[in-house]
């Protein structure tokens, strides 16, 4: 058992990373906060040191109502859920056939994880030029090949292919995380159905999905978090264009490019709600599993 | 595993995975493959595959253009740099937790975990505007830092887990044999933990170096990490394929290899132990 001694020197040892951690999160927090009540345009003067107008709620009200937010919000929503299905179940198939027994398993999962080591802006970027460009991407020749118009991707289908660059990314983590779940089931419970003759569907939904259930909802949880922010693949491929503004790309652009920071700040702490309302959930099912 | 599975059934198996997985792979063999290529048969109609002059030219000219080794260095430092901090921070943390856990350790790894999934474009602006104000922007001190703290919930979180698998006991022992704390934890605790301290640090050098946010906010020319760099492509003048190519092979290369021994860190690293 501890003793009083190691007690204190615990809290001692703990303290760097909390108070670092503490930091981190209340100073800017706070800071972000304070601008979103203020009038804060540093490119025509305003600055912290000559005091900022306080206007209330206007950012707030400002920001919902700007033409510019729900289309962004939409945007969000449909790039989050896009990637969210494509992932999971694509991870939830690849996932049961790489499960199965076969010649070069640890090779074929190579492969397969390998996009989630990609950095985000070679992602953008390769997928960009060398497989969507319209005249000389890969898939322009693909669809020419088979008598098609080649698509211009990133104008005409812009939400696609960034769904399409982000389930790249994403469907490795899923698979992997999905896998791993799948190999801890019990296959005593799995061959006493096959003895009874259940059929694979069956199998599939009664005993494997159910098993699989929290997984599922873990690569959800973590995915959205991720997704929720994504920004270099914007950044590099549409640079927010062509209706793929995100909420973060929306919050990016109102800071740094047009620098209305109290703006932008009211947008960030909407931007802080909507994740903590997906991290409380998260929270909950990782907190179960501290003993 | 025990199921009776036909040598037909395996051969459908494999096939299928090979073949989606080289599916998946592909975009990145199409980089290395066309990092070969002069720019013209880079965008040949039809696309060459494998017969074509195979040059090295795109690596020397990329090097030479755009001073890669700077950025590479950049890169080094950033993601060693900001991982070698949060270890020491961190390992005394986990420590404290594994080993002398208290009734708010649950609660404080919760917390610690929760400031993982602030969203960092709440906080850009009073982040950048420290870093000017604190002369920080664009260099690479100022990186290391963030990434370090943007981390070390999971460089904390993963440690904890490890160290949660060292039994007590070996710990206390060495207590009773005199060994002061900071002995107990650098003589007896992380050489058992090596392995788990060196997964650890494995993944949070692929997360670190893949950071694609406070990277390109926060740089210019002097400490611009290969994010940075590669994003410098977005903007493109006259042929580049090639070029593109050998830049980001360089750019994805040492961290591909070091991200296939880590699999399975990252399942643990990843999920926050809710995935077993």
């Amino acid at each position: 058992m501890a003793t009083q001694h190691s007690r204190s020197a615990a809290r001692m040892m703990m303290a760097p990373a909390v108070i670092l951690l503490l930091g981190w999160m209340l100073v800017p927090l706070t800071m972000t906060l304070f601008f979103s009540f203020k009038k804060y345009l540093p490119l025509r003067g305003d600055s912290v040191a000559n005091g900022l107008d306080w206007v209330g709620f206007e950012n707030y009200v400002r920001f919902v109502g700007s033409s510019s937010f729900w289309p962004s919000i939409q945007a969000t929503l449909v790039i989050v859920g896009g990637v969210l299905v494509i992932t999971v179940v694509l991870g939830i198939l690849l996932a049961l056939l790489l499960d199965r027994p076969m010649w070069g398993q640890g090779i074929v999962r190579i492969l397969v994880i390998s996009p989630f080591f990609v950095m985000p802006t070679v992602s953008g970027l390769v997928w960009k030029n060398m497989f969507m460009d319209p005249i000389n991407g890969l898939l322009a020749h693909l669809y020419k090949f088979f008598g098609a118009e080649p698509v211009q991707w990133l104008s005409q289908a812009s939400l696609e292919s960034i769904i399409m660059i982000v389930s790249w990314q994403w469907l490795p983590f899923a698979t992997l995380i999905l896998l791993t779940a799948i190999q801890s089931l019990d296959s005593e419970q799995l061959e006493a159905a096959e003895m009874d003759g259940a059929p694979v569907i069956k199998r599939f939904w009664h005993i494997i999905l159910p098993h699989m259930s929290r997984a599922i909802t873990v690569v959800i949880l973590i995915q959205t978090i991720f997704l929720l922010s994504i920004f270099a693949e914007i950044f590099v491929t549409t640079a927010g264009a062509f209706g793929t503004k995100t909420l973060t790309y929306l919050i990016f652009q109102r800071v740094l490019e047009s620098q209305n920071v109290g703006l932008g700040s009211a947008g960030g702490v909407y931007a802080i709600i909507l994740a903590n309302i997906v991290a409380i959930f998260l929270m909950r099912i990782v907190g179960k599993n501290l003993d | 595993m025990a199921r009776a599975v036909t040598t037909k059934q395996k051969i459908m198996f494999t096939a299928a995975a090979w073949s989606i997985g080289l599916l998946i792979f592909f975009p990145i063999l199409w980089t290395v493959l066309t990092s070969f290529k002069t720019e013209a048969q880079a965008i040949n109609d039809p696309p060459l595959f494998l017969f074509f002059d195979w040059t090295l030219e795109n690596y020397s000219v990329v090097q030479e253009r755009s001073n890669y080794m700077k950025f590479l260095w950049n890169s080094v430092i950033i993601a060693g740099g900001s991982t070698l901090l949060g270890i020491i921070i961190a390992i005394p943390a986990a420590w404290s937790m594994a080993f002398t856990p208290s009734r708010r350790t649950k609660d404080i790894l919760l917390w610690m975990l929760s400031t993982k999934m602030l969203p960092a474009v709440g906080v850009l602006y009073p982040i950048y505007l420290l870093f000017i104000e604190l002369g920080l922007l664009d260099s690479r001190f100022g990186l290391v830092m963030v990434l370090m703290l943007i981390n070390l919930p999971i460089i904390v979180w993963m440690l904890y887990t490890y160290f949660r698998e060292i039994p007590g006991e070996i710990l206390e022992a060495a207590r009773m044999d005199g060994a002061s704390l900071k002995e107990e934890i650098l003589y007896v605790l992380t050489p058992m933990a090596l392995p788990g301290i060196a997964s650890t640090v494995l993944l949070n050098i692929i997360l670190a170096w893949n950071e694609a946010f406070w990277t390109l906010n926060l740089t210019a020319a002097n400490a611009a990490p290969l994010t940075a760099f590669i994003a410098s492509y977005s903007s493109p003048e006259g042929l580049f394929f090639a070029k593109l190519s050998a830049a980001s092979t360089m750019a994805i290369a040492p961290i591909l290899i070091l991200g296939w021994f880590s699999q399975k860190q990252l399942v643990r690293g990843l999920t926050f132990g809710a995935v077993k």
